[in-house]
């Protein structure tokens, strides 16, 4: 009952989110902001895991590459297949569930345990739209952190296999144009949008509804990162169903 | 002037507030009294908007609040000001934003016009030369302070202080009650404030409602409050014995 309850009361945030829009001035302000906080500011964790993974996933493949008659090739195929289709879409925005999510969820939340989004409403301001409209907007711009991880991911795994002695440059660079699919890019943008929503949103509704005082914050910080990371394998799941099956 | 009709208010099974009726009246500082837990926060929740009332109704002005359209209710919280117990100032701003802030909701005009009234106010509140401050980085008297500047940064007709000097030392308390009772006299406007400290009630308190356990059981000014025989009224006032001795000198005075 309370899940269901829970779920109502996310669908109902959402379309007060959408109403009564802050004067446009002030939500410019705050989208640049947001860009700042949840994009900018994401780009180095995301650039240190993915280049660090991206190089684990070559040398892995190709210690499992016992057998002669396995093309070299499979080692920049297997990175670029890995990278484009589960870990920079899927594990990055699991991490960020945790980097941006948690941001999100306690900033909203100690607002809402110092009064500041009472004191929001007094003044006539839809809190809802102010606080969670501009992180919807810069999740847009999160496209743009996937790309920066699928490079650098690639990058990590041509240099490890390159200069680990695993591969060639030139196998290597073969593995990854080789078999290309378009449609992989478009699958993955589409979950990326996808998760950008549930990011923006579902940590969002975790600190505004929360109760109580600061020790509540960081719990529903935690749940906020326990949420959206069900939330973003349920939906990776479903979608990959609908979209590669 | 503000006029509360048999308002009610329930948290599920919890009747907070048991028809309450008053009226709070202009250029007034009508304070709202009673221990912990007898419905003054609530009360002042239902008058700014953040809760509804179950039943009974609020009038601003003769003009009832739950029949207004949403046009006059954004006319209305443009008129009202509000000084929240921790001062709620938005942490991510400095000061001259977070003075700044009804006035760029409300209005049209450029910065430099918005700055100019920013610091009127900031001078008003006696506070001059922190605009770049962040709140972090000020006092509590401070913090009372510029959410007082904030709180009539849009010139209010209505003026809600919840606790306006918890937590803060004596004089600090007292600056900040007389503040508030100049502000209401100058600007004409309907002043209500929410406290538990006798301070203020014989500082400022020109009208006193007294709330126990959700009911309006008193009354009057505060000179009317130190004479009054309710006993429920009698044991708040007089549950210190600083308060007790002043009793008792009255008494034998008379």
């Amino acid at each position: 009952m309370k899940y269901l309850r829970d779920i109502g009361s996310y669908f109902l945030m959402l379309k007060k989110v959408f109403s009564s829009p802050t004067k446009g001035s002030v939500m410019k302000e705050l989208i640049f902001k947001e860009i700042d906080d949840l994009i900018i500011r994401s780009l180095g964790i995301v650039s240190f895991i993915s280049f660090f993974i991206g190089g684990v996933i070559a040398i892995q493949t190709a210690l499992n590459l016992e057998n002669p008659l396995i093309p070299k090739t499979l080692i920049g195929f297997a990175t670029r297949q890995s990278i484009i289709l589960e870990f920079a879409p899927t594990f990055m925005s699991i991490i960020l569930a945790g980097r941006a999510g948690s941001f999100i969820t306690s900033s909203i939340g100690s607002m809402r345990v110092t009064e500041q989004i009472d004191a929001l409403e007094v003044m006539g301001v839809n809190s809802l739209n102010y606080l969670v409209f501009p992180k919807i907007i810069a999740m847009l711009f999160y496209p743009f952190i996937i790309v920066i991880s699928m490079f650098i991911g690639i990058l990590g795994g041509y240099l490890a296999g390159v200069y680990g002695g695993f591969t060639s440059s030139t196998d290597f660079i073969l593995g990854l144009q080789d078999n290309f699919n378009s449609f992989h890019l478009v699958y993955a943008f589409i979950k990326t949008f996808i998760f950008a929503f549930i990011l923006a949103t579902v940590p969002s509704w975790h600190g505004y509804f929360m109760k109580g005082g600061s020790l509540e914050v960081g719990k529903a910080s935690t749940k906020a990162f326990v949420w959206t990371s069900i939330l973003i394998i349920l939906t990776n799941y479903i979608v990959t169903q609908l979209l590669l099956s | 002037m503000i006029k509360v009709e048999n308002i009610t208010k329930q948290f599920g099974e919890d009747e907070v507030l048991k028809g309450i009726s008053t009226t709070f009246e202009r250029g007034k500082t009508n304070l709202v009294i009673g221990r912990s837990g007898s419905g003054k926060t609530v009360m002042l929740k239902c008058l700014v908007g953040l809760f509804l009332p179950n039943s009974g109704e609020i009038f601003f002005e003769d003009k009832a609040l739950g029949e207004m359209n949403n046009e006059e209710q954004n006319i209305l919280r443009e008129e009202t000001g509000m000084l929240f117990q921790g001062g709620a100032l938005f942490d991510s701003m400095n000061i001259e934003d977070n003075v700044m802030f009804p006035l760029r909701m409300f209005s049209d005009k450029k910065r430099p016009e918005l700055l100019a009234r920013v610091n009127e106010v900031l001078k008003r509140v006696d506070l001059e030369n922190i605009n770049k401050k962040f709140p972090s980085e000020i006092s509590g008297g401070m913090k009372k302070r510029v959410s007082i500047a904030r709180a009539i940064v849009n010139k209010p007709k209505y003026l809600f202080c919840d606790e306006p000097n918890s937590g803060l030392d004596p004089k600090t308390a007292t600056l900040i009650d007389n503040l508030i009772q100049d502000i209401t006299k100058e600007n004409d406007i309907t002043t209500i404030v929410v406290t538990h400290d006798m301070n203020s009630v014989m500082e400022i308190g020109e009208k006193i409602v007294f709330l126990k356990n959700g009911k309006l059981v008193w009354q009057g000014d505060n000179q009317e409050i130190f004479k009054t025989d309710n006993t429920d009224v009698t044991d708040f006032v007089y549950s210190s014995d600083l308060f007790k001795k002043i009793r008792d000198i009255q008494l034998s005075e008379n």
